[in-house]
């Protein structure tokens, strides 16, 4: 049936079509089956770099369209660079990046550990661990700002249930030192059943026959998981840290849910600042340049991190 | 055969019929107007259907929650889009969507069809439609009066056992505030107390970090305490006047509130917030714009004879303003269709239409409306919006009006809800900001 198919299209060709056709090179049609996925590519991802680059030279905003653009040189990058605020920016976003990261990879591969291990309501547990994952982090960001809501809040609640300390005279996302952490805690919540999944994947991917030839040498269960299972997960580990890493660098809609950067700028990450320049003074400009900074950071760090990675896999 | 040509015919003519019709149809133009999404905003579409039946034109609303209002209308202004014929806009943007060719001026159209800006409240007019300011160039008509006023719990303020023993430690009847001290003296009073079972708290003022919410709440108290953007006699001669010591001494009073009397939480708080935080029960008094009040007057916990209004209480000289809100509507100079949209404007500044616009809650900025003499008494907050739009001050309206409302959001909430620093480097860094900005669009 499925020749007949072929044959029937083949039959219908004009012959000229087919002729030409038959006439190109595999290089050829090869080009002809990518050039539609380049110049998609060329259109809404490097020519808006090049633009962008372009643009962070010059002094131009987008909301005075009726104003000379300037050539301004490297002094965005400048002014940048020596910018405290954004500093300071800087280190809050690092340290939301650490911590989330350490925290989602421990929990992670633990969970990863455990739903590994075959019990009961295996399947269920790991159901019920995915959910957060999948929901729209705004949506997450709403609902959190609920729970830590000093005076009807759950998370209040069960903090002053389990140390006896008044639920509302805390406000996790109201209190300079507080918020960073309330940030972190939400984001841990969220995305730590991605980090599971792919140690789960990596758990899954060692053969027992290594288990069953460590026991057979009498390697101790501790021996075998800091030799077997830690060394062979480690890629996959890897992978997710780049993964979490680089969505994390970018975060915005979470935590400008829950803090919109508060309070004061506590919990402004990079992202928040640079959409702040960007649309809201609407220094196009400078917020060009702080794009491209950014982009040259996270693009440089990853790809120092997947030639870490690639040596890693080699081993 | 006849009857062949006698269907023939029929259908010839239906076509002509339907084609006539459609005709007529491709004239009719569907406006979009753009605009918050608030209480206001549903009266308003209920008003248009007026426009939409004498017009024939119908009418699409695009309506955008308060906290990203500003984002997406100047978005779409800023890159030309078609998607807004009519913006009732901020009357921040006057200035920005002036300059840059955003807003049609309306100076001749206001000529042609004799509507006078004289005929509408002279603080409206100066905030809403003209750029500069205080010169006759007008790119909007003033469509919604706004300002900031409070809201208390009257039913509480009345209880005997309240009354006596506020007297007896303040020395005073428990009445509404004429000075900011007073008013913190009751917020303080309310902190904490146990009403009805339920623990209240004073004040629900702005607070939200992500938009405007704390430069409109603090700029509140700041103007009575003597704060002024510069020098009256020297444009942009902002040392001395934004970092004041009165102003200092406002900004100061400002977080004590906030240090004092609010509920546990109100650390982002805006509009939205204090409306729940005030109907739900839990504060004595609420900082809100004008436009909540009939929501509040109807509201089955709150309404009625529980709340009264009042307007901003003066500061430690006396001196007594407060934050303009409100907008202006305009023609966007993108539309293709700027004559139905001029049309609609020429239809709203009617005094009947402007009288109705009243009374489904729009606060009309008609003289001849809020200066009727039933309009005080027409609502128990009408003396009280007039009181309050009689001292009106307004934040920058520049066109890099977003730049130094950044600045202001940043230096207020560093220091009053993120404890950093003290009111006078708040304000020195305030007025260092602004100079920078002003210094960047080559004002000195």
């Amino acid at each position: 049936m499925l020749h007949s198919s072929i044959d029937r299209v083949a039959h219908a060709t004009p012959p000229a079509v087919a002729q030409r056709i038959r006439g190109l090179s595999d290089r050829a049609i090869a080009w002809i089956f990518v050039a539609p996925s380049i110049v998609l590519l060329l259109a809404i991802n490097i020519f808006p770099l090049i633009w962008t680059i372009r643009l962070s030279f010059t002094n131009f905003r987008v909301n005075r369209p009726n104003e000379p653009v300037q050539f301004v040189g490297l002094r965005n990058y400048l002014n940048i660079l020596t910018d405290e605020d954004i500093w300071l920016t800087m280190q809050a976003t690092a340290h939301f990046l650490i911590w989330t990261i350490v925290l989602q990879v421990l929990i992670g591969f633990s969970l990863a550990y455990l739903i590994n291990k075959k019990f009961r309501g295996n399947d269920l547990w790991t159901t019920l661990i995915v959910l957060p994952m999948m929901l729209s982090p705004a949506v997450v960001g709403n609902f959190w700002t609920f729970l830590y809501q000093p005076q009807i809040g759950l998370f209040n609640y069960a903090v002053g249930f389990l140390t006896g300390a008044d639920p509302s005279s805390f406000s996790m996302i109201g209190d300079t030192s507080l918020a960073p952490w309330a940030i972190i805690i939400v984001d841990t919540w969220m995305w730590t059943p991605f980090v599971m999944l792919i140690c789960l994947a990596g758990l899954r991917s060692i053969p027992n026959s290594i288990y069953e030839a460590a026991e057979c040498d009498r390697a101790s269960n501790w021996r075998q998981f800091w030799t077997i299972t830690i060394p062979m997960v480690l890629p996959f580990l890897m992978l997710a840290i780049l993964f979490r890493g680089i969505e994390n660098f970018k975060m915005f809609d979470l935590v400008v849910q829950l803090t919109g950067g508060g309070p004061g700028s506590i919990t402004e990450l990079t992202s928040i600042n640079l959409k702040r320049e960007a649309f809201e003074k609407w220094r196009t400009g400078y917020a060009s340049a702080y794009a491209v900074i950014l982009f040259v950071t996270v693009f440089g760090l990853a790809s120092i991190y997947v030639k870490a990675l690639n040596k890693v896999k080699q081993r | 055969m006849k009857q062949m040509l006698l269907s023939s015919t029929v259908v010839i003519g239906a076509y002509f019929a339907i084609s006539g019709a459609a005709g007529t149809h491709a004239e009719a133009a569907e406006l979009t107007l753009c605009w918050a999404a608030w209480d206001p905003a549903n009266a308003l579409v209920e008003l248009s259907k007026d426009f939409e039946t004498k017009s024939g034109n119908t009418m699409k609303f695009e309506f955008v929650p308060w906290p990203n209002f500003a984002d997406r209308m100047l978005n779409e202004l800023n890159s030309g889009g078609k998607l807004c014929d009519l913006m009732i806009g901020d009357s921040q943007w006057i200035g920005g969507a002036a300059e840059n060719g955003q807003y049609i001026k309306l100076n001749d159209f206001f000529d042609k069809e004799g509507i006078k800006m004289s005929d509408f409240i002279p603080a409206t007019v100066v905030g809403y439609a003209e750029w500069p300011k205080n010169t006759p160039n007008y790119w909007a008509l003033p469509a919604f009066g706004d300002v900031v006023g409070w809201t208390y719990r009257k039913d509480w303020f009345s209880r005997p056992e309240l009354q006596a023993e506020f007297k007896q430690k303040y020395g005073r009847d428990l009445a509404v505030p004429k000075t900011f001290a007073e008013l913190k003296d009751i917020a303080e009073f309310f902190q904490k107390r146990q009403i009805d079972g339920k623990t209240v708290y004073g004040a629900a003022i702005y607070t939200e970090r992500g938009s405007e919410g704390i430069t409109m709440g603090a700029m509140d108290v700041l103007y009575s305490f003597g704060f002024e953007y510069g020098n009256p006699k020297k444009a942009y001669e902002l040392d001395g006047f934004v970092n004041s010591a009165d102003a200092v001494k406002g900004l100061e009073f400002y977080k004590a509130l906030y240090d004092c009397c609010t509920p546990p939480g109100h650390s982002d708080a805006y509009m939205s917030e204090d409306i729940d935080a005030y109907k739900s029960g839990q504060v004595a008094l609420q900082m809100n714009f004008a436009f909540t009040w009939p929501g509040i007057h109807v509201d089955a916990n709150v309404g009625g004879d529980k709340s009264g209004y009042f307007p901003n209480p003066a500061g430690p000289t006396g001196i007594q303003f407060a934050q303009l809100g409100g907008q202006g509507i305009s023609v966007v100079a993108a539309s293709d269709k700027q004559k139905e949209a001029l049309d609609y404007i020429k239809w709203f500044a009617q005094p009947e239409i402007q009288k109705k616009w009243w009374s489904l809650g729009g606060y009309s900025a008609l003289r001849s409306v809020v200066e009727d003499p039933g309009f005080a008494t027409s609502q128990p907050y009408a003396q009280t919006f007039l009181d309050s739009m009689a001292i009106v001050k307004d934040f920058w309206a520049e066109p890099s009006y977003a730049s130094l409302l950044q600045a202001s959001q940043k230096r207020f909430h560093d220091y009053v809800v993120a404890k950093q620093g003290t009111a006078q480097d708040a304000l020195d860094g305030l007025a260092e900001d602004w100079k920078d900005i002003f210094e960047d669009e080559g004002k000195y």
